[in-house]
């Protein structure tokens, strides 16, 4: 049986005045896997992520994500997707309860929804203390994990995750990952991009991005082996220097 | 002594950023504070470049008090903060001219300590400085702290949300000023930039939590760690938790690294526990330590 393509991308282009930040860039993503996206500072992967949760129109080429084409049903790509940026987005000033309400709502829940969401994820993360604090009161691994749940709330297809783990603790970055592990047993696609190198051998493929096009796709193992190196921080070092 | 730091604290409101530090950074030394967000770092940073008051204890920069001699500190120290602060609608050329002005010196006068650096941006010296790539801001922050010719120099955080090859090129360039004599503190959320330091300083909390060569604190470490590897992961992670006396399981690039409790822990068993689980190609093997285990587990 073919596996089902969640996300499929052909000759995916865009182009700011002269400069083109993703050159034609062609893959496939498959339901309920991790898809790691790397590469390095500027390689394209933002502006191609823009393009996939159908917030940049393409300047050429094709996407297809969770059934809806980027061109023309850009406002149903976004309803079937979460997305957690690197850049912590919910409202600090707002208790935990308040921003899954606020989300939630966003996201066209129901109010009897919401609630059994916000009961759902007292109870998964463990917030009974604290959900009627203000959310900027807590340390960051507990922001980071709400932003997952949050981007979760309406049960997407696919989840993007824009750097998810920079900066937090080396213990919560674990648990975070077995987060994702479980959403991925799920059945929920994960798309991920990441610096940190070890998190590159989580996915089960990964691509890398060098100058605005895939230079390398395939699982971490495999990549390893064709360049013939024992970790992906030392494939990444590679095919960044071949370029230069 | 570079840097001298006695029982500082340092609270906001009823937070206690930093509680009773102390260290010390030799002439020459390039030391790191590891930790992740919220450990302190900053807050150490900017007790020791006089932008902020301790509550308690003292501290010393190339030999000055961070209280009484503020202003001869700011002349011999380069900070670097972790938020990117040069003016983003100047040039290239123009921040870094303004900084050396500043500080009563010309770009000429201290080429010779930027030149390597300088010449990766240099091509861009007309273009503004707010529409650099992350990389070359970076190289730019560092020249403009470096153009005073400081004794000691403050990175904070220099390569948080930075790929992985610039990251590489930016602590060759660390080592390059190192031996010119430049003593550093910097300070970093990723452990495997921990084994290029001298010394470091594992934070957390506020708290320090060890100081030592990383050598010292991988080869001090007692326990035995396992590399535990099968096809499922998500399923091993599972099921390795589950297996009596296990103390830790943590996810480590292709491995698990699995300590058990047991002193006579025996790695068959537990592949025989795992092949009843159904797991397949696996693999049970000694692992190499590192930086982040002996953190985890403080």
């Amino acid at each position: 049986m073919d596996k089902e393509k969640i996300i499929s991308v052909q000759n995916l282009t865009k182009q700011f005045g002269n400069f083109t930040a993703v050159k034609g860039i062609s893959f496939d993503v498959y339901k309920g896997e991790i898809f790691g996206f790397l590469g390095a500072n500027g390689a394209g992967k933002t502006t191609a992520m823009k393009m996939l949760i159908g917030i940049s129109n393409p300047t050429s080429g094709e996407a297809n994500v969770a059934g809806f084409d980027v061109h023309t049903q850009a406002e149903m790509v976004k309803k079937s997707i979460g997305y957690m940026s690197q850049k912590f987005s919910m409202y600090d000033d707002l208790t935990i309860k308040e921003n899954i309400t606020f989300f939630g709502g966003i996201y066209g829940l129901s109010r009897i929804q919401i609630k059994q969401k916000i009961a759902q994820l007292v109870e998964e993360l463990q917030l009974q203390d604290v959900v009627n604090n203000l959310v900027g009161s807590l340390p960051l691994g507990w922001k980071q994990k709400l932003s997952f749940s949050v981007a979760l709330l309406h049960e997407p297809k696919i989840v993007f995750l824009d750097e998810p783990t920079g900066g937090v603790d080396p213990i919560t970055r674990r648990q975070f990952w077995e987060m994702i592990y479980t959403q991925a047993y799920k059945g929920t696609t994960i798309f991920v991009t990441t610096h940190y190198m070890d998190e590159a051998e989580y996915c089960d493929r990964v691509s890398i991005m060098v100058d605005g096009a895939i230079e390398a796709l395939d699982s971490p193992k495999n990549l390893k082996e064709q360049f013939k190196v024992d970790s992906m921080n030392d494939v990444f070092l590679k095919l960044a220097r071949n370029i230069e | 002594m570079s840097i001298q730091v006695q029982n500082i604290s340092k609270s906001y409101n009823k937070i206690k950023a930093v509680e009773n530090i102390t260290f010390d950074v030799n002439d020459g030394e390039l030391f790191g504070l590891i930790g992740p967000d919220g450990a302190g770092k900053t807050t150490i940073f900017r007790i020791l470049t006089t932008l902020l008051l301790a509550n308690e204890g003292s501290a010393t920069v190339a030999g000055f008090d961070v209280i009484t001699h503020l202003k001869e500190i700011r002349n011999s120290v380069g900070y670097m903060p972790g938020k990117f602060s040069l003016y983003q609608d100047l040039t290239v050329e123009e921040n870094l001219d303004f900084f050396a002005t500043i500080f009563g010196t010309t770009i000429e006068e201290n080429y010779d300590l930027i030149k390597d650096i300088y010449v990766q941006i240099e091509p861009f010296k007309t273009r503004r400085a707010g529409a650099l790539s992350g990389g070359m801001k970076q190289k730019l922050a560092l020249c403009c702290a470096l153009i005073h010719k400081p004794k000691v120099l403050f990175l904070d955080e220099p390569t948080t949300g930075v790929d992985p090859v610039s990251r590489k090129e930016f602590w060759i360039m660390l080592k390059r000023l190192q031996k010119k004599g430049i003593t550093i503190l910097v300070s970093t959320p990723y452990m495997d930039e921990a084994s290029l330091c001298d010394r470091i300083a594992l934070i957390q909390k506020g708290k320090i939590l060890k100081i030592d060569s990383p050598e010292n604190i991988i080869n001090n470490y007692e326990k035995i760690i396992y590399d535990v590897q099968a096809k499922n992961t998500h399923g091993l992670i599972h099921d390795l938790k589950n297996y009596p006396n296990q103390y830790s399981v943590f996810a480590f690039g292709e491995f698990i690294h699995y300590i058990d409790k047991k002193a006579d822990f025996n790695p068959n068993d537990l592949h025989d526990y795992l092949k009843n689980k159904n797991h397949t190609d696996i693999v049970i093997k000694p692992a190499i330590i590192t930086i982040e285990d002996v953190f985890m587990d403080l």
